[in-house]
Parts: C-alpha cells; sequence; structure tokens
C-alpha cells in the first residue's frame, strides 16, 4: 500500500511507516529501540523488550490486563501507541517488587490468594497499586467500582478486594 | 494428620504470577520466531471461491500463507472424543482448509504467517477471499422444524436418551404437575488468556507450547491429524490463562500452528484474537428445555420428563447432557430425559463450565421451587425430602451430604426466619428476596491410568511430577502438598514438575477430575518411594532402623522413624548418601474404578442467594450468595474456596450477564469481545460465602478427593432465579434474566 | 482484524497539528487513542497519518466570563471528573464523566475526543457487514439484526446506531459549546449542532471539517446545573455502556411548579438526546407522577422500536419518572 509522504509537513518529523529509532523508559530503564508506529504500547513491551508480564487480554480496551502506568497513571497499553511514549515514563509489573521484595500488594494478593490463573494479575495489582494512590478506595463500593476496569474471568475478585483492603489499611496504621 | 495436606497453604506459584516473570504460552522466547494469525470466513455457509493473496503478499514480511489449496490432508479425520477419555480429542469431527466449504462463519480459511504481529493482521486483511454463500440455518428458530432426537451424545460415549418407569402414565396420575418451557442463550468461555500455540520443528520432532488444560490430549490429537508418531511431538505448556472448558478439547489452531511452522520452516506463534475466541473453541450452545414434574401432595416426586432442544454443527451430535443430575439428585421411579439436536451453521459446541450440569439443573431446581410454591412446602424439606440414599440403579452414594449442605446452608443464610410470600419486601426502589438451589456434578471414571512421578536426591530434596496443566486450578499447590505428605518430606524441599508430555501422564483435567485423578497418582508415586525407602532402610544392617517392620516406620520432614521409639531414625539423604545412591525414584500409577462402579458418584452442594430486583426497570442485582459443598478429601481450603467462589460467580454470571445470540442474516455471533459480551466486573460481586461439609469418600481414590471446580456454578443461577420469584412474584425462564425478561415477567414460560 | 502501516506526527502546536492533517486527506488526529486505535485495528477506520495532539497545551480547566467553564480539549476525562469546579458547578456533568469506561479508560480519553467517540454498533465495528455509518449506502444490518442496545430515538431507515457517550449528554443538557480551530480559523459550534442525526447520511457525525480540531468545550453558567444528577443503568454494575441514562437539573418554584428543567438521555438515541418536548411539557407544571409520565410519553412519542429493544422505551420512561420524582422530593 502506499504512504503519501509528499503531503506532510516539510521538515517535517512525520514517522514510519518503516520501522523508526524510539527511545522507551520503561521502570527506570532507557531501551533505545527501533519501531513502526503502528506498534502498540503492549507489543512493544511484549514483543521487543520481552517484558511479557503485561498481559494481552483483549487488544481492545475491554479487558484492563494491559494496564501499565506511564508518568504514573493508569493506562491501557493495547490502546496507547509506543511513540506516543517517548519522553514519558512507562512502568510495567515487572517493576514493582524492589530487590527481590514483592510489593505490599503483590504479597497481599499471594495471601488472599487473589488470583488463580494469573493472567489479569499484573494489571490488577498495576490498577491497585494505582486506586490506593489516587485516594478512592476508601469503601468496599470505591474498590469495586474503580477496579472494574479489570476483568478477572476466573472471579477471584472477593479475594482482590481483600488484598487490597489489608494494603490500604497498613498504608493508613504506618 | 498430615502437616501439609489439607493446610490453606498460599499457592506456590504465586510469586510467579505476582510479579509477571511467570511465562504463558504465547510468551516463548524463540530465534526466528514468526506470527501466524487466522484468517476466519465471513460467511457461515458456502464456499470459498477464490483467494487472492497478490496484496497480502506484497505487503512485506510475510513468510507463507496457507489456504484450502496447500494445507497438508490431514493423516486422519478427526473424531470428537472428550479428552478425560484420554484418546485423541478433536473439538469436533472436522478439520478445516482441506476443502472450500464453509460451514460456520469465523472457521479457518486462511493462515497468514509474517515478521510481525502488524505485518500477519494487515496480510491478513489485505487477502481478498470471495464467497458463494447461502442462508445459514443457525439458531434453534432457523431449524426448529429439522429437529431430531439423538442416540448418542459425547461421540457416542454416553446414551442421549435416558428412561425408567412409566413417566407419561405417571405424570396423568400425579397430584400435582408442573410444564415449564426454557430458553437459554449461548455461553463463551472467555478465558482472559486466548487459546494459543507455539510451534517448532527440529526436523521431524515437533515441540508445541501450547495453552491447553491438557498437554497429554494435545499431543494424541496432533500425532494423529498430522500422521506422526507420538514420540516425535512433545507438549509443553506454562502458565495458561483460563481454561473454563474452551481449552478441554484440542482445536483446529492447534494444528495448524504446526502446519503453518513446517510450511515457513520457522517457529510459528499462533493466538486467536478475542474475536476470534468466540468463534474457535466452541461455546455453550443457545438451547432450549422443557421439564414436566409430577408430585404426590405429600411432596413426593414420581415422575420427571426433561428434554432439551439445540442446535448443534454439521458434523457432530453435541450437547451438554441436561440429564445427568435431574435423572439422581432426586428419587424417582419415572423418568424420561432426551436431547433433540437441530443441524446448523456453527461449530460443534463443547464444555462450558459445569457443562449441562449448570443449565439442567436451573430448569430442575427452579421446577422444584414451583413445586415447593404448589405443595406449600419448604423448598428445603422438598428436597430433603426427595433426596435418596441411593442412585438410580440402587447403588449407594460414594459420598453424599447434600441433605447437611442444604441444612447448614439454611443455619448459616438464615433461612428459618423466612416468610416465603413472594413480592412483599421493599427496600426502596427494589424489591427483596432469597432463594435457594441444590447442586450435585458428577464424578465420571472414563479416564485411563494416571501416572506420577516421585525422585529424592541424597540431599533430601525431592521431585514430583506428572504431565498436569496449570490453568488456575491450583494444580502446582495441591500436588505439592500431596506430593510432600505422600513422601515425608516438607514442602520446601520438593518441587513439582508439571505441563510436559515428556513428564508421566495424567488427562487433561476436565470435568472436575483433575484433583481427583492428580492427587491419586501423585500420591501413590510419593507413597511408593517412601515405601521403597523404608523397606531399604529396614533391610540396611547399616542402618538405625534395621530389623524394624516396616509398618513401625513413620515419615516425617525426610527423616524415617520408629514408631515404637521416636530417638531411633534417620534421614532419607542419610540412607541415599551411606548407600552410595545419588538418587531413588519410582513411579506411580492409579487405575480409576470402572464406570459401572457400584455407587452413585456425585458432588454434592447447596447453593442460597438474596437479590434485589429493580421494581421498575428490572435490573436484578444478587446481593448474597452462600454455597456448601461436601467435596469429601480438601486438598487445600484456601484455593478450595476460591474455585468455588469462582464457580459460583460464573453462576451469578449465568443468570444475570452472559448471552450471546448468532445474528440470523448472517450467521455470525453478534457480540465478539467484551465490551459487550459482559462477564462480571468487581463492582457486580455480593457478599459471597463458602463452607464445607464434611464427608469421607474411600471409592474416588485413595485421598477421597471429589472434584469442586465446576459444582461451584451449578445451582447458582437457579438459586438466584428462586430469589427474584421470592423478590418479585415474577418466574424466570429465560438466561440471562435481563432487565427486559424481568419487566416482562420471565420469558419463554 | 488489521493494523495498516500508519506514520506519526506529534504536533508541537495547534497549527502544526491543523496543517497536517490538512494537507493529507487520510490524516486523523490522534488524542487518547482509547475509540481510534480498536478501530484502527479493526480495519473500521483507516487513516495513514495520525497527527498527535497529546502534547498541545489545551489541558486546562479555566473560568469564562459569566460563570461557565472552558475546558482545554485534551483535559482528560478522570481529571475533568474530579476538577473542584466541575464538582461544584456540574456534579452531574462529573457524575457522568465518572460512570464512564474505567479508570484507565479515563485517564486516557479527552474531552475533545470524547465528542468523537463512535458507536458500539456491532455492525458497524466487524468492518464487513452493510454499514451506511462505515461504507455509505451498504445498508443498515442493524435494522433487522442483534439490535438490543440500539437507539429509538433519532434514528433513520439508514441507521439505528447508539451514541454511546456519557459526558455528551450532559453537555447537550448544559447547552455546551464547541470550540474548534481548523484550516479556516476558528469556529464555535453550539453543541446540539454538533451531533448530527444520521438521516441519509450517517457516516457523517460532525459538521467538522477535515483538519477542524476540536480545542476546548466552553459550559456555561447553568445555576440550576449546581444539583444536576445523572443515573446510568445498565446490565453489570460498572464499566458498560448505557442501556439507559438520564441527567437532570431542575428547579421548582414557591407555587410548586417546574421552573426550569434541563433533561437529557443516554443509551437511547442516536446523538445525546436532549429531551425537549419533555422539558416543555413539564415546564410550568407541578412534577407530579402523572406529569412526568406525560412528558416523559411525549418524548418518546416517535420512538422507533425493534422487538428487541422496545423494552428501552418503558425502561426510560421510568427511568425519567424515578429521576425527577426524587430531584423535585
Amino acid at each position: 500500500m502506499a504512504i503519501n509522504h509528499s503531503t506532510a509537513p516539510a521538515d517535517t518529523g512525520v514517522r514510519g511507516p518503516e520501522r523508526e529509532p524510539v527511545t522507551l523508559d520503561v521502570n527506570g530503564a532507557t531501551y533505545p529501540i527501533e519501531l513502526e508506529p503502528r506498534v502498540s504500547l503492549l507489543d512493544a513491551l511484549r514483543e521487543h523488550l520481552d517484558l511479557t508480564g503485561t498481559k494481552k487480554g483483549c487488544d481492545q480496551g475491554t479487558c484492563g490486563a494491559c494496564t501499565v502506568w506511564v508518568d504514573g497513571r493508569r493506562v491501557l497499553s493495547c490502546l496507547t501507541l509506543a511513540m506516543s511514549c517517548e519522553g514519558h515514563q512507562v512502568s510495567t509489573i515487572e517493576g514493582i517488587a524492589q530487590d527481590g521484595e514483592l510489593h505490599p500488594m503483590q504479597q497481599a494478593f499471594v495471601d488472599h490468594d487473589a488470583f488463580q490463573c494469573g493472567y489479569c494479575t499484573p494489571g490488577q495489582i498495576m490498577s491497585a497499586i494505582a486506586l490506593l494512590r489516587e485516594g478512592n478506595a476508601t469503601t468496599d463500593a470505591d474498590i469495586a467500582e474503580h477496579m472494574s476496569g479489570n476483568l478477572c474471568r476466573c472471579q477471584a475478585y472477593p479475594n482482590i478486594h481483600a488484598a487490597i483492603r489489608e494494603v490500604r489499611d497498613a498504608d493508613d496504621g504506618g | 494428620m498430615s502437616p501439609v495436606l489439607g493446610k490453606p497453604l498460599n499457592r506456590v506459584d504465586g510469586p510467579d504470577k505476582v510479579t509477571g516473570t511467570g511465562r504463558y504460552c504465547g510468551e516463548i522466547v524463540l530465534p526466528g520466531l514468526a506470527y501466524g494469525l487466522i484468517v476466519g470466513a465471513s460467511v457461515a455457509s458456502g464456499r470459498v471461491v477464490s483467494i487472492d493473496e497478490t496484496a497480502a503478499r506484497a505487503a512485506g514480511g510475510v513468510y507463507g500463507i496457507l489456504t484450502h489449496e496447500n494445507t497438508p490432508k490431514v493423516a486422519n479425520a478427526p473424531v470428537l472424543i472428550p479428552s478425560l477419555a484420554g484418546n485423541p480429542a478433536p473439538g469436533m469431527s472436522f478439520f478445516p482448509m482441506q476443502d472450500d466449504t464453509v460451514h460456520y462463519w469465523g472457521q479457518p480459511v486462511a493462515v497468514v504467517v509474517a515478521d510481525s504481529l502488524e505485518g500477519a493482521a494487515h496480510a491478513a486483511a489485505l487477502l481478498d477471499i470471495t464467497y458463494e454463500s447461502s442462508t445459514p440455518v443457525a439458531t434453534i428458530e432457523d431449524g426448529r422444524a429439522a429437529a431430531y432426537e439423538a442416540k448418542t451424545l459425547f461421540g457416542g460415549l454416553m446414551p442421549a436418551h435416558d428412561e425408567r418407569g412409566d413417566v407419561a402414565g405417571a405424570l396423568a396420575k400425579s397430584d400435582v404437575t408442573i410444564d415449564q418451557t426454557y430458553h437459554y442463550a449461548a455461553n463463551h468461555h472467555n478465558p482472559l488468556e486466548t487459546g494459543v500455540t507455539t510451534a517448532q520443528w527440529d526436523s521431524d520432532q515437533l515441540t508445541l507450547w501450547n495453552s491447553t488444560m491438557g498437554v497429554r490430549a494435545d499431543q494424541l490429537t496432533v500425532a494423529r491429524l498430522l500422521g506422526i508418531p507420538l514420540s516425535d511431538i512433545r507438549v509443553i505448556t506454562h502458565y495458561v490463562g483460563g481454561g473454563f472448558g474452551s481449552k478441554a478439547m484440542v482445536w483446529p489452531h492447534v494444528t495448524l500452528a504446526a502446519m503453518a511452522a513446517r510450511h515457513v520452516r520457522r517457529p510459528v506463534r499462533l493466538a486467536l484474537t478475542r474475536p476470534q475466541s468466540f468463534t474457535s473453541n466452541g461455546h455453550r450452545e443457545e438451547q432450549e428445555q422443557r421439564i414436566r414434574v409430577g408430585a404426590s401432595r405429600d411432596g413426593m416426586l414420581t415422575a420427571i420428563r426433561q428434554e432439551k432442544l439445540a442446535v448443534t454443527s454439521h458434523f457432530d451430535d453435541w450437547a451438554e447432557p441436561a440429564t445427568g443430575v435431574s435423572s439422581e439428585i432426586y428419587g424417582c421411579a419415572n423418568y424420561l430425559g432426551a436431547h433433540h439436536l437441530i443441524r446448523g451453521n456453527t461449530m460443534t459446541a463443547t464444555f462450558t463450565r459445569a457443562p449441562g450440569e449448570s443449565l439442567e439443573s436451573f430448569t430442575l431446581e427452579t421446577a422444584m421451587d414451583r413445586l415447593a410454591y404448589e405443595l406449600d412446602m419448604d423448598p428445603i424439606e422438598l428436597r430433603v425430602k426427595n433426596h435418596p440414599p441411593v442412585d438410580s440403579h440402587g447403588n449407594p452414594w460414594s459420598s453424599d451430604g447434600l441433605a447437611e449442605c442444604l441444612r447448614r446452608g439454611a443455619d448459616l443464610f438464615g433461612w428459618a426466619d423466612r416468610d416465603p410470600t413472594p413480592g412483599v419486601r421493599e427496600d426502596g426502589h427494589y424489591l427483596v428476596g432469597t432463594g435457594v438451589a441444590a447442586a450435585a456434578y458428577p464424578v465420571a471414571f472414563m479416564m485411563p491410568v494416571q501416572r506420577a512421578r516421585a525422585r529424592i536426591f541424597n540431599d533430601g530434596s525431592a521431585v514430583v511430577q506428572t504431565g498436569a496443566a496449570e490453568f488456575g486450578i491450583g494444580v502446582l499447590t495441591a500436588m505439592s502438598q500431596v506430593g510432600a505428605d505422600a513422601l515425608g518430606v516438607d514442602m520446601d524441599v520438593l518441587r513439582f514438575e508439571a505441563g510436559d508430555t515428556d513428564l508421566p501422564n495424567t488427562t487433561s483435567a476436565v470435568g472436575s477430575m483433575g484433583a481427583t485423578m492428580q492427587s491419586s497418582a501423585v500420591h501413590n508415586a510419593g507413597t511408593t518411594l517412601r515405601n521403597q525407602l523404608v523397606a531399604h532402610a529396614v533391610n540396611d544392617d547399616k542402618s538405625p532402623l534395621h530389623g524394624l517392620a516396616t509398618r513401625d516406620v513413620r515419615v516425617e520432614s525426610g527423616r524415617m522413624v520408629s514408631t515404637l521409639d521416636p530417638s531411633i531414625g534417620e534421614s532419607y539423604a542419610d540412607l541415599l548418601q551411606r548407600n552410595r545412591l545419588l538418587d531413588m525414584e519410582a513411579l506411580g500409577s492409579w487405575t480409576p474404578p470402572p464406570l459401572d462402579t457400584p455407587h452413585g458418584l456425585f458432588t454434592f452442594g447447596a447453593q442460597f442467594a438474596e437479590v434485589g430486583v429493580d421494581k421498575d426497570l428490572g435490573l436484578v442485582r444478587v446481593r448474597r450468595m452462600l454455597g456448601v459443598f461436601a467435596p469429601g478429601r480438601v486438598l487445600n481450603p484456601k484455593l478450595a474456596r476460591s474455585q468455588l467462589l469462582g464457580g459460583m460467580l460464573w453462576g451469578l454470571s449465568q443468570a444475570l450477564l452472559e448471552g450471546n445470540q448468532i445474528d440470523r442474516q448472517s450467521g455470525r455471533w453478534a457480540l465478539n469481545n467484551l465490551g459487550e459480551y459482559l462477564v462480571p466486573v468487581h463492582a457486580d460481586v455480593p457478599d459471597i460465602q463458602v463452607e464445607f461439609v464434611e464427608v469421607d469418600d474411600d471409592v474416588v481414590g485413595p485421598l477421597g478427593a471429589k472434584g469442586i471446580g465446576e459444582v461451584g456454578q451449578v445451582g447458582a443461577a437457579a438459586a438466584i432465579a428462586n430469589a427474584v420469584f421470592h423478590a418479585t412474584g415474577r418466574r424466570m425462564n429465560e438466561l440471562p434474566m435481563t432487565a427486559e425478561v424481568v419487566m416482562n415477567g420471565g420469558g419463554a414460560g | 482484524m488489521a493494523m495498516r502501516p500508519i506514520t506519526f506526527f506529534r504536533a508541537g502546536s495547534i497549527d502544526d497539528a491543523v496543517a497536517a492533517v490538512s494537507a493529507n486527506p487520510d490524516s486523523a488526529f490522534l488524542a487518547g487513542g482509547t475509540t481510534e486505535i480498536d478501530l484502527l485495528r479493526l480495519g473500521v477506520i483507516q487513516p495513514t497519518l495520525l497527527v498527535d495532539v497529546n502534547e498541545l497545551p489545551l489541558t486546562y480547566l479555566e473560568d469564562t466570563e459569566g460563570g461557565g467553564v472552558r475546558i482545554g480539549a485534551m483535559a482528560r476525562m478522570s481529571d475533568v471528573a474530579r476538577a473542584p469546579r466541575i464538582v461544584e458547578r456540574y456534579p452531574g456533568m462529573s457524575q457522568a464523566l465518572l460512570l464512564g469506561a474505567s479508570e484507565q479508560l479515563r485517564n486516557m480519553a479527552s474531552m475533545g475526543g470524547n465528542m468523537c467517540q463512535r458507536t458500539r454498533c456491532a455492525y458497524f465495528r466487524d468492518g464487513q457487514s452493510p454499514c451506511n455509518k462505515r461504507e455509505p449506502g451498504s445498508g443498515c444490518s442493524a435494522l433487522t439484526g442483534v439490535n438490543r442496545g440500539h437507539a429509538v430515538l433519532g434514528t433513520s431507515d439508514h441507521c439505528i446506531a447508539t451514541h454511546p457517550s456519557d459526558v455528551a449528554v450532559a453537555l447537550v443538557a448544559l447547552d455546551a459549546t464547541i470550540r474548534t480551530i481548523g484550516p479556516d480559523g476558528t469556529n464555535t459550534i453550539p453543541i446540539e449542532r454538533f451531533f448530527l442525526r444520521p438521516e441519509d447520511t450517517p457516516s457523517v457525525e460532525h459538521p467538522l471539517a477535515h483538519g477542524e480540531l476540536i480545542v476546548a468545550i466552553d459550559v456555561p453558567n447553568v445555576p440550576v446545573a449546581r444539583t444536576s444528577r445523572y443515573v446510568k443503568h445498565r446490565d453489570r454494575v460498572s464499566y458498560e455502556f448505557a442501556l439507559v441514562s438520564v441527567f437532570s437539573a431542575m428547579r421548582v418554584d414557591d407555587a410548586g411548579n417546574v421552573a426550569e428543567l434541563r433533561l437529557a438521555l443516554g443509551g437511547v438515541g442516536t446523538v445525546p438526546w436532549r429531551a425537549h418536548r419533555a422539558e416543555e411539557a413539564l415546564i410550568g407544571r407541578p412534577a407530579t407522577p402523572e406529569n412526568v409520565a406525560a412528558a416523559a410519553d411525549a418524548e418518546f412519542a416517535d420512538a422507533r422500536t425493534t422487538p428487541m429493544n422496545e423494552f428501552k422505551v418503558t425502561f426510560a420512561k421510568r427511568a425519567i419518572v424515578r429521576e425527577l420524582s426524587e430531584v423535585s422530593s
């Protein structure tokens, strides 16, 4: 198929459609890679950086399995173009545990059996940590509502709620 | 009392799953990996007239394209048999791309392989395919006139007709009769990980990394379709992102991945897209059920006639059974169960969690609730009164517990205070009600011999292996516990390995049989090795245990000690090192009881639900759920609770949310994404509780563990529907019970 | 399932963005991407150049003369929903935002992009079925297809696709204005003229020229909106498009008559539906259940239904009656 380059602004800043150098900042590390503009952040992470902790559940923005943070805010990496993340900080599940120690939310998920197959789990955890940071987890109904973008087909929801409550209450106490 | 078995331990695979480091089958890194993508037919009935590959090949990065014109012919035609039977287990008796015929919308007509995901997708879209098409038969309404009664189901494995006594005569003489027709929408499994296969050939040796509920079924099926020896195929599964029945059978994409990899001479990963997952691994079929129940005035059932009508494919008589529980759970001398089918333009339907039992129990258990009102009896008492001590053949239950589950549930739920009057409890905009249903799920001994291996090293560490797949059922954890218990070692020195056909084989963990059969094989492997080591010790004149009878030796934490004097003993490691043995191992096998085992074989349970129904808008919100179950030995109560909770919420989902239908114009599933095909979200979850009733079972295996993967769903939707009646006075004869169904009074009737 | 090769241009200024899109007939602006990347991957839309406007300085919220609020087009739904001036002056709009999508999507989706959200009609999205919105003149599969979720108001013989937005329902009730900058300069479009009913041209959803970029949404000062509400009814409790949603803001005078009413509906129209007829029927009358029901009847007098979606009419009328009864009490 033909791409009409000539109509783009001169100079031009227009990139692609072939692979182009792209620099992604993921979990504090800098990754210079080559990507076509059509590559999603999700596929860039999984196929180009081998960071497969971020999961592809639907590739349509309907399940939340691909949840990552961009500049600290939780977003869906399947509907984000990798190239649009240049100059922004991407955080994935691989960057959550520090020095081999599970993050309290990860440990709470293990302790409360907040997953079965585990496929939605990285997205659930990225959402859960962000939720507490957002400050919208006061009531059980708040937690349920603000986690609803993360589907769990195994239906581990009650256990996920218990894990989030535990971390929230520990944070409050500490 | 075992220090590990039955303990609520955390999952051993927890750290892998919460850190994202656990690999799933679409995350295997291989040099030169190519990306395959299926192209599905965009007509439901007809033929492929032409496929023009010009534009697709010009797009760049395309390694190869398979169509019916160049796809190898399968060596043996697929024949549908459930994977639990241990035979090749194709999901349907049909393999696509063998000729130009199109039987169903989405049927694979091409596989495009390219150097990137995006390239494969783009090239697939550029394939110019023309079709001849005819009007599809896609729904019950399209084909009702052509319905026929099936003789057998599951590839001939079970009869489709079950009859005893004189149902017509008994119904005619019954004091009270119920006659109701129900309509149930189709369901799709939608595990969060769609089906995905990575295939690699090394000369004639094929390795598949497949997202599956059983590696052995994949190996058997692909070997048969490709016509190559089993020894040339190794199937590995890492973590599996959910199955729910969609990965119980071996669907065409698995073999197509192997064919594509051979075609392009590279390793190929073939993942189903989310929309494709609606047309690639079966579904729970749309169905109509009719039940007629007769009873005497004192509440004894006199007759049950339960029938089902559904659409099947052009190649298989498939129906999820609608009669296996209703023929047994209540004593009834006159019973007739039958399955009627319509051949249509659909792929063969398949197992979907609680396959058959969930909907047949909805029919039966809502009819029982009607009967309780007709008789002015408490619905729990009606059920207890009719639940017999034996099955329909007069065989005692291997273990029962139904009445205890109902009564314990009644206590916990506060049933005694319930006013049965429907439609009288208001809470704001809501009408509130409660309901109950019984649950039962069969134990089916159709699997072959199950095998496992236990191995201990001379430092005291141990490995236990069997080819099971971890798809959320907790097999890695529970089998570590079973292995540690059997061997007499601590959990932290034992590693359980699974998910590989190079390991001793167990059958696909389907039909809620995983825990029973895997634990039996692992237990036998562990105890065999333990006995071997103890025998070695008592025969070893350098051992402090020398001369003792083996029965006087017990093992704890890897140390064999005399039961007569616990200060006398030695560790496995000491025994092995002294004897210059680097390791010792044993195979364990378990031969399941015969299919005609003289016992009634079920896991029983009871479901309770409280709902609020918006009195104007018809929206049902579940407020409370309680499930009480009697699954025999519970290997790990923490994991068991999670699995039962999951099943109950699947029941909620089936009751209120999940329903798909085929567009009659195109023959295409109307909903094909998770935005519109609704499954529960966090906010849908009610207050929910699981309880166990203890029963001992010495029939179902050495540990007495029955299945829990599916019984949690059975009866849950019926309890919700009965609660909706209690709330509103309206009977629900349609699933899902959407707002309009409730507003309009309940559907089918 | 398609992902055509595309080129990508990150616009550093509004002028650059407008120039880039204007110059290329196969180009499109890329904002939050929550609809656009999905449809691109489905092959429903096929731009070859995406002009990324996410870095433009359009994320502001500021007061306008007269007490209204100007919302920058790139302000994200989650930020707007929780902005104090929105919560105070237009609580119903805040609620509509928070009841839309999920927190992840709200963090991505921009206000300007939301105005351009596309329908969830399965026949539109499948990229294959006859669909006048996607391929003018090809027909409408939804008319006789599976159409439970489809619209009953504002439909035509050529399209019954439902408009999916929640916040747009609030904005039509609030008489917001869409501000744009295009190749021919700036423009302001009253919001009800911004959403075009399908009529004979379902593919034309907005009066925007190619290259015309939404830069802001002006919400006027509407005192009655300080007690506005948005209620969304759906099958599951969260993360679903509306079956029926109701935005309402009402003031009753000392005599007990409705002095002011702003009522709009989601889930039932081909566009975010301002319930003008119901408003007119109630103004000057007491909001008794009978009067409200009559007003709702008037609103749906021309509803065009199918066997699968006719329940929406009853459902919506009851939802309106409930909502206005609660607001008035």
